[in-house]
Parts: structure tokens; sequence; C-alpha cells
């Protein structure tokens, strides 16, 4: 399982490094993605990973989705390509239009960095696969940015669609519906806030990340 | 010319004197703000200096000792480790956010000058009481200032301590340590060198924002004083975007070997970094000082010299390589313009363009090297005889001992959950334990050593009140068994020493009483001091805070392939206390909340905390203990229920006779909870290592007791230690 | 000419304002008594360069569509005057 992985950077991106390792410790071959470049170098699949691209200023994800880079991504993503947004990369594909909903400030309006309990809702998606259904995940969080909101329409649609694909088992952010990940209706694109990668190691208190980037990496495999 | 500006601007008359020597000239304006500025206390320790000097500062392991922007220590693997502390209290108080913001981003940069990745901070914070709302404001600013900053510019926060005492109600100290990780060989230092080399400002545009913060010049008069205060808003605003940005153009700059030195910009400014990179290579500098982005217009020279705009470097740059500088500062979005040109004349000219008119002219180490110094004078306390006298022993005890013990429980939890710990997969112990735990992997090929490092920060302005000198000593040992405690052993040391006004004879007192007590434990535990930073003149209204030696102390663990055992018991583990028998509530955290801060402190027994270290290190190592705790803040009775109330499991503890046993903080001990079946392996090896040690109680169970002192649910000292400071600082405060 | 544009940023109704919620109970904390519906917003101040004021209108409107309001949750109310 040799498979090609793009992690994109943005100018203050932050989590590039750890994604990659965690990538590269279940097998994969993770590569940097510039933001200013358009070529994908034929990566099977890509990792927006966290961080505070172009600083969060305006919105998180606001200038980071027309990079050279994001118009590529978009048409990976239209084309089936999977992509998964961790943290501020779930903000990106959100501005990016490639998931509904946005992430706003916290509730509690902090920052909240801490291991949190997830349960998995669906298995229908890109990064949950290999999870089974109500699964309990221990996963950290990290962010300001990550409480989930969209239209009541929107989320009817994402109910009905099962496109609610981790939810939060304690809310700790004020997220709608307690909705820590979603995917798209064609399953190959998936946001969540918790960070998998910080979740991969004994040594870093968690190993459920690894289930999740794992599941990841197979459908890198069977999108190619 | 005008014979009130030196004054203004906060030099005495002596030192102009000294200034017109050097020069052989009046000074003019330009030049006298660039001394006053270089002369400062802050950058020129003029009345520590003379003290420091009686610290360690030699080790085998050192690279880069005092003096840089950063210590240096190799630790195997070819890998080397800096470290720095810093203080920003003035400015934090006037602006919590910005100030701490600010305070996080200078150290990171004293960091990666370095040519080091920051790879982690810690922040030591002291506050006034939480009843009093101007001390709750700032608390939370200060907190999300450094939530702020360190976040998103992304640099993990792993620890440091939060303390209120009203001796900081008027001073708060907002510390922060930053360590970062190099490749051995790319240690760079902050100096120009090569006739010819250009000197590259990168980042920030220079406003007039902070002048001359580090002197009196902000709020000396320089003319209308109405105007003036307009033109020179002393709080700068931190921009982590733009320094994250600074951090990876200078790192690939260091990488591709494009740069023969570089500096950043802190305290002073410009004035600071050229001449700063000038002296040290034994050069001069011709510094342009219209070709300064400026962030307004109508600046005067000596305000782009000594303005504080955060966010910026001076890179020395060979001149064939400045394609590729700009190419490298274009793609991270870095403003990078060449300012100076190094010179063999060792002068330090200012000039308006390269071949224009000379403004100011001064030797460039006449800045740094020819600074005052002082020997202020010293006194001891007046009431020094009854003050040590005065025993906290003849305090009457609590009438309900748990009603004490719930006012010392605090969860740190509420700040510590507001930074980013985790961040770069190292973080294998985080905030709120012995001691931070990261893996050592290394810089260049991400590849772990399996060894770890540890880091710890501690101060106690109570001990340190009572008796500064055996205080600093108790402070270097409670650090060391931190370290101690997850395995680890000592390395380097570096110190930030908060104090008093310097021209108050007894703080002078505290001061050389502190230095001589941290020399004495460095000296005793083997441990080089590679930095420091003091910070004087914290008072407010004539009173001067608590000497508050705060130190960080990093230790290496030399497998770190299971986490180290942390503040947790089993039910059924028994409970061992190890070190000597308690000793007195002088100082402690019981005696100040009482109201009594007098006392006096016995010596540390070096010899002994030296095998209690050995021996907690060495039960670590060989996985005999399940969990452990130093007795510090709180002492026994907090330490034991913070471990209660972390593994949510009770205790029986025995032979606890009183509240002065209970709550005693005197040092050398530690708490050590012992599966059954090990227990005689464990009791052995104490007797080896000749530490006195003692079976006081056993886990079990959801309540907390303590014969014949308090029976209380875990549950309920849970909930005090969680709730504190979320209770007191999240109601909506405002700047009382 | 040139124009200068304030464009006030603020969520749609409907949508849950943390930091207005949180102000609106301190204010009630502090003893100002009333304050109600209380929004956080945020305004961005440019100069902009157009031919009139419908065209100022109108490249602001596609500034605040495409890139300084998320449409999702936040709506954008437009001021143009004539830099004077």
């Amino acid at each position: 399982m040799n498979q090609n992985i793009g992690v994109v950077v943005f100018p203050g991106s932050n989590c590039e490094k750890d994604a990659m390792e965690a990538l590269a410790d279940l097998g994969a071959t993770p590569l940097l993605l510039w933001h200013a470049d358009s070529d994908l170098q034929g990566v099977d699949a890509v990792v927006i990973p966290g961080g505070f691209a172009h600083g969060d200023y305006l919105r998180p994800g606001a200038i980071a989705r027309f990079s050279p880079a994001m118009e590529a991504i978009i048409d990976f993503a239209h084309n089936g390509g999977p992509v998964l947004g961790i943290c501020n990369g779930f903000q990106v594909l959100t501005e990016a239009g490639l998931l509904p909903g946005a992430l706003q400030k916290n509730a509690g309006l902090k920052f909240l960095c801490k291991e949190v309990e997830l349960q998995v809702e669906s298995t229908n998606s890109v990064l949950t696969n290999m999870t089974s259904k109500g699964q309990t995940l221990r996963i950290p969080i990290n962010h300001f940015e990550g409480n989930f909101t969209c239209t009541d329409e929107t989320l009817i649609e994402l109910q009905s669609q099962d496109q609610i694909i981790l939810t939060y088992r304690e809310n700790p952010n004020g997220s709608m519906a307690n909705i820590a990940g979603i995917c798209n209706t064609t399953r190959n694109v998936v946001g969540l806030m918790p960070h998998p990668e910080r979740a991969c190691h004994t040594l870093l208190g968690s190993t459920d990340g690894r289930i999740l980037l794992e599941s990841f990496i197979q459908g890198a495999h069977a999108a190619v | 010319m005008d014979d009130q500006l030196h004054r203004s601007l906060g030099l005495t008359d002596d030192e102009l004197a000294k200034i017109i020597e050097i020069l052989g000239r009046d000074p003019n304006h330009l030049e006298l703000a660039m001394y006053s500025v270089m002369w400062s206390e802050h950058c020129s320790y003029k009345s520590s200096r003379i003290h420091l000097k009686r610290l360690p500062t030699e080790g085998k392991n050192v690279l880069v000792g005092p003096g840089e922007n950063a210590g240096v220590i190799d630790v195997g693997d070819g890998i080397a480790i800096a470290l720095r502390i810093e203080s920003h209290n003035h400015p934090s108080y006037i602006e919590p956010y910005q100030g701490a913001a600010t305070g996080v981003g200078g150290i990171i940069r004293d960091i990666f000058t370095m040519g080091a990745r920051p790879i982690a901070i810690m922040d030591p914070l002291r506050f006034g009481p939480l009843e009093d709302a101007r001390s709750r404001w700032v608390a939370e600013g200060v907190v999300s200032g450094i939530s702020g900053y360190g976040n998103s510019v992304g640099v993990p926060n792993v620890g440091g301590e939060i303390v209120f005492d009203e001796t900081y109600k008027g001073n708060p100290l907002v510390n922060v340590l930053c360590v970062g990780i190099l490749p051995k060989e790319r240690l760079v230092l902050g100096q120009a060198s090569g006739i010819g080399n250009l000197a590259v400002l990168l980042g920030s545009t220079t406003g007039r924002d902070g002048i001359g913060g580090v002197s009196v010049l902000a709020s000396a008069g320089f003319g209308d004083e109405e105007e003036d205060a307009e033109k020179r808003p002393s709080v700068q605003v931190g921009d982590p975007f733009e320094e994250k940005r600074l951090i990876e153009a200078c790192l690939e700059l260091l990488d591709e070997g494009l740069v023969v030195g570089i500096q950043d910009l802190g305290g002073a400014g410009l004035a600071c970094a050229a001449s700063e990179t000038a002296s040290r290579g034994g050069v001069g500098m011709d510094f342009n000082v219209s070709a300064v982005p400026q962030r307004e217009s109508g600046m005067q020279p000596f305000e782009i010299m000594t303005s504080e705009s955060q966010e910026r470097m001076l890179a020395i740059v060979e001149p064939e390589n400045l394609e590729q500088v700009f190419a490298i500062c274009n793609k991270w979005e870095i403003r990078s313009s060449v300012v100076g040109k190094v010179t063999p004349s060792g002068a330090l000219r200012i000039v308006d363009d390269f071949d224009g008119e000379v403004l100011g002219e001064v030797p460039a180490a006449s800045l740094h090297e020819d600074a005052p110094l002082y020997e202020r004078p010293i006194s001891e306390p007046d009431d020094m005889d009854t003050a040590i006298t005065d025993q906290a022993t003849t305090l009457s005890g609590p009438e309900k001992i748990e009603d004490d013990l719930f006012d010392l429980l605090m969860s740190p939890q509420w700040a510590t959950s507001q930074y980013d710990s985790q961040l770069f997969l190292n973080t294998v112990v985080g905030p709120g334990s012995n001691a931070a735990v990261l893996r050592l992997k290394h810089p260049t090929s991400g590849e772990d050593t399996g060894r770890g490092m540890a880091l710890t920060t501690d101060g106690n302005h109570r001990w340190c009140a009572i008796n500064p000198r055996i205080g600093s000593a108790m402070t270097v040992a409670e650090s060391v068994l931190n370290l101690a405690c997850v395995g680890a052993v000592p390395q380097a040391l570096v110190n930030c020493l908060n104090f008093g006004n310097p021209e108050n004879p007894v703080v002078m007192w505290q001061l050389s009483e502190a230095v001589d007590g941290m020399a004495e434990a460095c000296n005793a535990f083997d441990l080089p001091v590679v930095g420091g930073n003091v910070s004087l003149y914290n008072e407010s209204q004539g009173t001067n805070i608590d000497p508050t030696p705060i130190v960080g102390v990093i230790g290496l663990i030399n497998d770190l392939s299971k986490a180290p055992p942390g503040l947790t018991w089993n039910d059924g583990d028994r409970i061992i206390l190890l070190g000597p028998e308690a000793n007195g509530l002088n100082g402690s955290a019981w005696a100040f909340m009482k109201g009594h801060r007098r006392g006096s402190l016995d010596p540390i027994d070096f010899d002994l905390h030296k095998r209690v270290c050995a021996l907690t290190r060495d039960l670590v190592t060989k996985e005999l203990v399940t969990g452990l705790h130093d007795i510090s803040t709180g002492g026994l009775g907090v330490s034991a229920a913070e471990m209660a109330i972390n593994s949510g499991v009770g205790c029986t503890l025995a032979r606890t006779p009183d509240h002065i046993a209970f709550f005693s903080e005197s040092p050398s001990r530690v708490i050590l909870a012992v599966n059954p079946e090990l227990l005689t392996e464990v009791e052995q090896l104490a007797a080896e290592y000749d530490v006195p040690h003692e079976r006081i109680g056993l886990a079990h169970g959801e309540i907390f007791t303590v014969k014949n002192l308090l029976t209380v649910p875990v549950k309920d000292l849970q909930e005090k230690w969680d709730n504190r400071l979320s209770d007191a600082l999240d109601g909506g405060t405002t700047q009382g | 000419m040139v124009y200068d544009a304030c464009v006030e940023v603020k969520l749609r109704e409907g949508i849950a304002d943390p930091q207005g919620s949180t102000i609106e109970k301190a204010t009630d904390n502090l003893g100002f008594a009333g304050i109600t519906n209380v929004r956080v917003g945020k305004c961005i101040r440019f100069q902009v360069e157009a031919g009139d004021e419908e065209e100022a209108k109108n490249i602001v409107s596609e500034l605040c569509d495409r890139f300084l309001t998320n449409p999702v949750i936040e709506e954008a109310v437009i001021e143009i005057q004539v830099v004077g």
C-alpha cells in the first residue's frame, strides 16, 4: 500500500509535518504540495492539514481557498479524488464549497485543546469505512473555530444523506447536532475538526486516529 | 544641545559624560537616543551584571552560554537544543493580550535566531489575587494573548505555572520560556563578518510602536508632550502570521546556507541589532535609515533606529547570495530590504542613503561593552531579626482542615486547555504534571532517537520572600526533583530574575542573595546556567514584588519507550513518602493564605536531595512505581489530593498527625504509589540510596481520608480543583 | 473617482452568535439593564476606484459575495461615499 498522498502547505499551516509523519508511519508516501502550485503531482489523495492558513485573518480558510492548489483540488475532488480536511483544512473545504456549512467560534469563546470522545455515525466515507458504526474514538481537538453551523435545510440534508460521519459524545464547542466531521454526497471529500494524526502513537496517549487515516489511505488506493 | 535631553531619556549626568568621552564630542539627538536604549537596564543589565558573574556557566555539553540570543546545549545524536526565558511583565500589565502575545513572539525569535526550530514554549505566570477584578482582567488577557499568538505561530505550549498572590497585584509577571531544536552543525551566531557583506532587514515594516520601550523614552518628553504621546503608542501589536512566515523563511535561509549571521530585533530595535552584530563580529556597519520600510510617514532617524516594531530580523548576507535571499523571502511573502553594509571601521554609522549624509557615528562596541556597570548599595531588610523568629507553626491550626485544602486546590486547565500543547507530535506529558516530556526527534530527518527531553519551570516567591538565598536554592532543587519524577537527568538551566527596584538596597540584597543561592544549588547539582534574563523595577506604588527568580531546567530521558508514570495511583497501591521529615510551615502556601509571610528557612541538604533525585529517577526508570509526585505547593495534602483527583481513586493516609505535616513544603520529598508486589523492592532500593522512606497509606475507594484529620469524597476535591479558575475567570470581567 | 467603502459583515438572522450572547450576559452582570439583541460583526474599510457610485457598489458587492463574507453564515451591509 504505497499511496502518494499530497499534504497542502499554505503560509500559516502548521500541522503538515505531523500529518506526513502519521501517514508515513501507516505506510503511505506523503509529499508536500505548495499552495501557489496548481500541479498536484499525480497524488492519489490530498490532505489539507491544520494550522492557521494566511493567519486565519478575515475568516479561517477565506483566503486559502483561492490559492492555485485549491483550484486543482476542487477539480480533483469533483473527479472523485479523496480529499481530507483536518481542522483548518475542514474550514478551507467549507469555504471552498466542497463541504456544506461553516465553522464558527466555539460557544465558550475559547481555544480548546483537549482529548474528546467521538462516535462514528456513518462508516460510508473515505475516512470511516474501516470503522464500525457507534464505535468510540478518543482523538484530540485543537481549535477556536470548530462550532459547526449550517441552515436547518442543510442539516436535514446532511442527516438524510448520511453525511454526518463523526459526532462528539460531549459537545465541546456548540456544534449543531454535535457534528465533529462530515462528508460530501459522493463521500470522497471529508472534513473533521479533531486531529487524527495526533492520535497515532501510544506515547501520545491514543492510537484511535490510525483507523481513520488507514481508511483514508485505503480509499486513496481504491480511487486510483 | 539641550542639557536636559539626556535626563529625559533616562541617562544620568555621569552616563552623558562617559558618552562624550567615548565620542570626543557631544552626541547628537540620534546618538543619544541609541545610547539611552542600549544602556537601559533592560539591554545592559547594568545593575545585575556584577552579580550574574557568580553563576556557574560551564559544562561539557554547553555549546553556547549566556550573552547570546539563547543558550545552546549538545544533546547527542548530532542534535543541539537552544533555550531561553524572557519576561514581558510591564507591557502585560498595560495591555495584557498584546503584552503577552508579543512576549511569546520575542522569545520565539530569540530561538530561531540561533538556527533552531522552536518546538515548545512554557509560561510561568504570576497575577494578583483572584478576588481583584483588575488582576482577573490581566490574567484573562494574558492567557488569551499567549493562546492567540502561540497557537497561531505554531509552537506548542507544554506547561508552566499560574500563581495568584497579592504581591503581584500591581505588577504581574509574564515569563516565557522557549526551546528549539537544531542540527548541531547549523548553529549560527548573531554576528556580522566579511567586509562588504550586506545587512538585510526581514519582516514587518517599522513604525512608531514601542519606541524606547526599554528606556523611559516612551514617557519622556521630546517637546510637546501631548503631540508626542500621540506619536508613540508604546504598546506593540503582535502578528503571529508574519512571525510564522518569518520562522519558515529564516530556517530555509539557514538550511540553504545563505546567511552568515542573523539577529532578531527585540528591545532597542535596529540600534541593538545593528550594533550587536557588528561588535560581535569585530566590524563596523553603515546603516541606511532611509532604506528601512516604514509604516508611517515622517519618522525621524532616532525613531527608526529605536522602534521596537515586532516580527523583524536582521540577516547578514554575502552580496552574491542576495538574489537567492530575496527569492526565498518572496516565496514566504516576507519583505526584505538591504539596510546596511559591513565596514572595517568598527563604527556604526547611520546614513541617509549609503553615499548620503552621515546622521550619526558611534563605535559599535561602545553601545554594549562600554555600558555602565553599577555596584548598587546592598542592605539586609531592617526587620530581619524579628522576621526570622516569627514562625508559621505558631499559627493556630485550622478548625476544618478540608476547607483549607479546598482553598489550595487549583487546576491550571482553564489556562492550559487554551494552548495547543500537542503540535509536532512530541508531547508525551503535557501541562499539569511533574514535568513536561517531549520525544526527541532529529530536527532534519525527523527520526525518533527513542530518547526524550523533559522541561520544567519553577519559582517560589514565598520561599524567596522569607530567604532569597535558600529560597532560590530550593527553587533549583525543586526543578531537579521535578525532572527526576519523569526519569530525566538535568542538563542546563535558564533563569528569569524578577525583582523590584534596584535602587532600593534591600531589593539589591535580595537579588545578590538569590544569585548566590542559585549558584550554590547549580554547583551542587552540576547544572550550568546557559542563559537568563533580569527584570527589575517590578513595583507598583512604591511596593516591590516579592523576589521571584524563576528557573527553567531541561533534562534528558535516556529511554522513552514508555510514558513516565504521572500523578496517579491504582486502587490497592501502597503510598510511600520519600525524604526527610516535614519541617515547618514558613513560606508555605498555607501560611501565606493565613497572611503569615515571615519566618525562616533551613538550608537545603544538597547531598540528601541528590540521593532523593537519583533514587526517584531509578524508581521511574525501573518502572517500580504506579505514579509519583514531588511535594511542593500545598505540601503533602495537595500532592496527595492531586493524585487522588487525577486517578479518581481515594486513599487512607496515616502518620500525618497535624496540619503542619499535611501542609509543610519542606524540600526533598516525593510521594510514591507502589503496587504491593513491588513494595519490598522499592524499599530496598530506597535503603540502598540511603533515603528515608515511610509507608503512609493505601490508595483505595472514593474517599480521601487522613486519619484523625479529614474525610472528604474525591469528587468534592475534584469539583474544587476543576472549577476554581473557571468560576473566578469566566464571568465577564472588566478592567477594574 | 475614489470612494470610501465601509462593509459591515454580520451574522445572518438566526445564526447563533456566541460573542454577542456573551457580551449580553456581561452587560447584565455589570448592571446595565435592558440591553438586548447584542450582535457582533466586523467592519472592513477601504477605498475603491470606480466610474460612478453604481459601479463602486457593484465592485464592492461582488467582493463581499466572493471573499469578504461567508454567505453560509454572514451577510454584508455596504456603504459607499465619495472621498471628500
